[in-house]
């Protein structure tokens, strides 16, 4: 009897060069922050050092914030056509240098390198070619004759899809005409100090974008700086509430990319084989580390032991392991914070009474790993069914009625997407009328696109990033 | 699981009851949305194989293969070199494995006969019930049966009346199986679903459960004479419907996609396929077919450059 | 002897019934000049605490209306007030101290405003909606949809037209709403009450609360079943600690402008302000 073993295929590091260590992009330029401090940005899949970042500091932040608004005016000022071809320079040179992102994207977060090579990285390449495209078409954006950017613009990016995120935050701000100070996340700077050196070969003007890298301080300083006309802040509901607050009183625009809970529900009458797939990609894609994760599996109760097992059997075909491994589906957890944060969910679904199962897999013994996970027996008061985990823990959830699925479904702070499983299109559309979510994906899930609005209701943020929606978030207008 | 798609054995008599029965229960079968099994076909095709693996796999991939030729113009020349082909492969390297089958046309099953001897462990499959079309009575197609079994025949590769499946007869096609599988004694059968023309997965989902529960040894994609044939997506869902058919039966179901299969690359994909959609168990044989003619050539190339280190070209391998 | 003129109680409207506050309280309110008017109702926290759950209740069926009736009810709101065009007129001549002319010249420019709006119920997903190209097998569309219950801090001078400005574009999205009225001029807001009261408006969809927005805004700013906030009639400080508390479950929030001219063209930014747009995908296959 043949066994298939699949070779560890491990995408070669070479492609990238990694300096040993970073200044802050600031004014076209690398420098060194005025405090002289610097830390480590190292791999969740080994914990080795990958480079020694700069730690931003408020001062910093004035340098980036004074060069992006001397750079406004003339970036404002270019007529929209030659933003664009700027813009279309930068997607090009992503395609370009799309392995190297790539390899770096994963060594930096953890991510599996199929994902960052067929999804994040083409991505955010097509989200700034979309964007360019919008530049020189601003008063077809449905926001009156004359929109108009709003200058600074101060963006803080989590660590969960580093230059995707960075794409959905700096492309439509440049082709509305105004200038970026971004803040990568902490853990995951370095595909974002690559982007700085593409802006360089694209000769974009200096200042137009500016990336200072630190800790939550640096974000914080960031959103507090007066020169900021506009922040975007993808991220936890927490930090989103104190950035609310932050910015009260203040001319300041905001939009917020927020938590999720997102409820995946699966009816009894659906295409069983893909609602499967859909679920587990839906929570075990990126980690789980997704805002929209489908982190709530409703599955109508007539079905639910066989689906269940058929789950099961297909979490048993999943492979954790090298991220770099063009074979593993599940890579590793983005860091030992968010490790311990997701182990202690865990825990509290076992200890409030839920049931806990686990694909049996063999974790790599450096570095931070968690199997994916499936909780049953769940109830609509455990924690693990109420709060966001942020990792590739399922918890599963039953009903009997669309009703019951809806009230379940919308029974929850947040409100960022879900997820519809039916053979049904009128109950499809139904449902979707009925969720209070600002994704619905019906027979598919975790589909992102440019053109494609994204963004949530309630306490899952405002606003929207991705197609005239997103663009409107960076202009002024009648309608803005 | 015991209960699979809300069915369990006992409901499969029932099921093919009556015609009405028979509609119920395969419009009961969960639907296949056309999109998600075109990705997940597509995500597996991505797989990377260890090369020792891969070596094992191609020698495997040859011992799948139902060498076939169906053409107007086969002669008992065309069909001895074929045999020839099919017991050593690999004219230069007699460690290649033979294939697990010739595949014929009815009369030319004694041909196939004599060109293997006896005790060839070659088996000998041939087309039958009026090949391609299946356009004829069912008198005509079980003597058909009849006659390449009594011929030497060890499995008959039939094809489904397409025009009642899609005008909604399925007790005739599910009849017609029954009848076959018959007149089949102890030779293996295949059923073909030319799935090219059934269009629709949801339609390749039902006609494999009604080519199994007529009994069915082996599901099969093709006849070979239609495009698209054993696409990726195609055999996921079929091999599903085999797997699900274990969950429910506690029988094994083997499967053959046929047509289209040319590359080694394209017989890796099928085996990972395989292997993540139904399971290892069904890495043999006995319980996966290649049904293919060119494709063994490219296996034979594939495996000269493992074992050489150097790219192989086309005069390296037998055109026969 | 002359007929002793029956007086008018003025009231709160919650739920589409007009009840006293349940505090008791009213208080006096004055024209311009400081002469007696009358006496309105002060609402209390506990009165925006119902007038929420009001709110909430007609959410589901205001939102869920088919857009042509929402937009022939708010049509509806015009037709009654075009009929009580004189009471509210001396309304707000009385509030604002204006001359007949002037306050003609409002009321007019109130009902034409909420014809304007009624137009718009059912071009919403028009306007703000798209079928999105993405590239893939799906189709991909956004709409507009409410944002669920708005507290509206009407203008503090502006009693009819301000009202009905930041009112009509909340409720035309398909919100329902509970605004605080001018706390100074708010009897104009309770003769509106009326009109809605009589235009086909479902209970519970507008919520009318006169008083002390110092006092009320507050509490709606921090309730957790509020989902939206025009703080239009705050002064910068009240809207800056509003902003605060509202920030506690991510309210959207429309910060005043004291520039704001009521009498010009809104366009659509107060509307947008409380869309939410959706997006739906779906596979494309046979």
């Amino acid at each position: 009897m043949a066994r298939i073993e699949y070779a560890p295929a491990p995408e070669s590091r070479s492609v990238v060069h990694l300096r040993p260590s970073y200044g802050l992009f600031i004014d076209g330029e690398f420098v060194e922050p005025t405090l002289g401090e610097h830390y480590t940005s190292v791999n969740p899949a080994d914990e080795t050092a990958l480079a020694e970042v700069s730690e931003g500091s408020a001062a910093d932040v004035d340098l980036a914030v004074r060069a992006a608004r001397r750079a406004f005016t003339r970036w404002s000022r270019m007529p929209g056509a030659e933003r664009a071809k700027y813009l279309y320079r930068i997607a090009r040179i992503l395609q370009e240098r799309a392995r190297e992102f790539a390899v770096l994207e994963t060594l930096d977060n953890g991510k599996p390198i199929k994902e960052s090579r067929d999804t994040d990285i083409p991505l955010a390449a097509a989200w700034f070619f979309h964007y360019a495209g919008w530049a020189d078409k601003l008063e077809y954006a449905g926001l009156g004759p004359d929109p108009r950017p709003l200058g600074v613009a101060g963006q803080v990016i989590p660590w969960n899809f580093p230059m995707l995120m960075l794409a959905w935050k700096v492309a439509p701000a440049l082709a509305g005409g105004n200038t970026v100070v971004l803040k990568p996340a902490q853990t995951t700077p370095l595909t974002a100090l690559l982007f700085a050196e593409v802006c360089q070969q694209a000769d974009l003007p200096a200042g137009v974008v500016n990336i200072v890298t630190g800790h939550n301080d640096t974000g914080a300083a960031v959103v507090a700086h007066k020169g900021v006309d506009k922040i975007a802040f993808t991220g936890s509901t927490a930090v989103g509430r104190r950035i609310a607050e932050a910015v009260a009183g203040t001319h300041k625009r905001v939009t917020l990319e927020l938590g999720g809970k997102g409820a995946n529900i699966v009816f009894a009458d659906a295409a069983i084989d893909q609602a499967v797939e859909g679920v587990v990609h839906g929570i075990y894609f990126n980690q789980g580390h997704v805002c929209c994760a489908g982190s709530r599996l409703l599955v109508q109760e007539s079905i639910a032991e066989e689906f269940v097992a058929r789950l099961k059997r297909r979490m048993g075909t999943l492979r954790v392991g090298d991220p770099l491994d063009k074979n593993t589906d599940v890579g590793a957890i983005n860091s030992s914070m968010q490790l311990a944060r997701i182990s202690e969910l865990a825990d509290s679904g076992v200890a409030e009474g839920a049931t806990m199962w686990q694909a049996d897999c063999a974790l790599p013994s450096r570095g931070f790993w968690f199997a994916p996970t499936l909780f049953t027996d769940v109830a609509q008061s455990h924690r693990i069914a109420r709060e966001e985990i942020f990792g590739p823990v399922l918890s599963t959830l039953t009903f009997r009625t669309p009703s019951e699925a809806i009230e379940k479904a919308n029974n929850t702070q947040y409100g960022l997407a879900a997820g519809i499983w039916t053979e049904k299109g009128s109950l499809i559309l139904k449902m979707a009328n009925e969720l209070r979510a600002g994704v619905v994906w019906a027979n598919t899930y975790n589909k992102f696109d440019p053109a494609s609005p994204f963004g949530g209701y309630k306490e899952s943020g405002y606003g929207r990033e991705g197609g005239r929606q997103g663009l409107a978030a960076y202009l002024e207008g009648d309608r803005a | 699981m015991t209960v699979v798609l809300g069915i369990s054995n006992s409901d499969l008599a029932a099921a093919t009851g009556s015609d009405a029965a028979l509609r119920r229960f395969l419009f009961g079968l969960p639907g296949v949305d056309q999109v998600g099994a075109e990705a997940r076909a597509a995500a597996l095709a991505t797989r990377s194989i260890k090369a020792a693996t891969k070596r094992d796999l191609i020698d495997l991939a040859i011992r799948m293969i139902d060498l076939t030729t169906l053409e107007g113009a086969d002669t008992p020349g065309k069909v001895s070199a074929l045999c020839a082909k099919a017991q050593h492969p690999d004219p230069t390297d007699h460690t290649a494995p033979h294939t697990a089958a010739v595949c014929v046309y009815g009369d030319m099953v004694p041909h196939a006969v004599r060109a293997l001897g006896p005790d060839s462990p070659i088996s000998i499959a041939a087309v039958a019930t009026a090949f391609p079309s299946g356009r004829a009575s069912l008198d005509v197609k079980l003597l058909d049966v009849h006659d390449a079994v009594v011929n030497g025949a060890h499995e008959i590769d039939m094809v489904i009346d397409r025009g009642a499946f899609l005008s909604g007869r399925y007790l005739q096609v599910l009849e017609e199986v029954r009848a076959v599988k018959e007149a089949c004694g102890t030779a293996h059968l295949k059923v073909i679903l030319e799935t090219g023309e059934l269009q629709t997965y949801d339609n390749v989902r039902r006609a494999s459960w009604l080519a199994m529960l007529g009994g069915a040894d082996f599901i099969k994609t093709s006849t070979g004479k239609v495009q698209p044939a054993a696409t990726a997506p195609v055999v996921l869902v079929m091999l599903e419907a085999v797997r699900d058919w274990f969950d429910v039966t506690g029988h094994h179901i083997g499967m053959k996609p046929a047509g289209g299969l040319r590359t080694a690359k394209d017989a890796m994909r099928m085996l990972v396929l395989v292997a993540e959609t139904v399971g290892e168990d069904w890495l043999t044989p006995d319980l996966f077919r290649i049904g293919a003619s060119s494709l063994l050539n490219d296996l034979l190339l594939q495996r000269q450059r493992m074992r050489d280190g150097a790219y192989s070209g086309p005069n390296y391998v037998t055109l026969d | 002897m002359s007929r002793i003129d029956v007086r008018k109680t003025h009231k709160l409207f919650v739920n589409g019934a007009f009840p006293r506050s349940e505090s008791g309280r009213s208080y006096e309110v004055t024209d311009t000049k400081g002469r007696f008017l009358a006496n309105a109702a002060q609402a209390s926290r506990k009165d925006a605490r119902d007038a929420v759950v009001a709110a909430r209740a007609a959410f589901r069926g205001w939102s869920h209306a088919n857009a042509f009736l929402r937009g022939q009810i708010i049509y509806r709101i015009a037709e009654v007030m075009e009929g009580r065009h004189p009471q509210l007129v001396a309304d707000v001549m009385a509030a604002e101290g204006l001359t007949e002319a002037r306050a003609r010249r409002t009321v007019d420019a109130a009902i034409d405003r909420i014809v304007w709006y009624a137009g718009w119920a059912d071009k919403l997903p028009t306007a703000l909606g798209n079928a999105n190209a993405v590239s893939g097998p799906f189709f991909n569309f956004s709409i507009p949809e409410p944002t669920g219950v708005v507290a509206v801090l009407a203008p503090e001078s502006s009693s009819l037209l301000g009202l009905v400005s930041v009112v009509l574009p909340v409720i035309t999205g398909g919100n329902t709403c509970v605004v605080v009225t001018s706390h100074t001029r708010p009897l104009p807001a309770v003769t509106w009450a009326e009109c809605l009261a009589t235009s086909d408006v479902p209970g519970g969809v507008v919520n009318v609360l006169t008083g002390d927005r110092a006092e009320i805004a507050p509490w709606l700013a921090s309730h957790r079943d509020v989902d939206g906030i025009d703080c239009a009639g705050a002064d910068a400080s009240l809207a800056s600690a509003l902003e605060v508390a509202a920030a506690a479950n991510l309210k959207r929030v429309l910060r005043p402008d004291a520039d704001e001219d009521w009498a010009a063209h809104p366009g659509l930014r107060r509307l947008s302000r409380f869309i939410e747009t959706k997006t739906v995908w779906h596979p494309i296959g046979v």
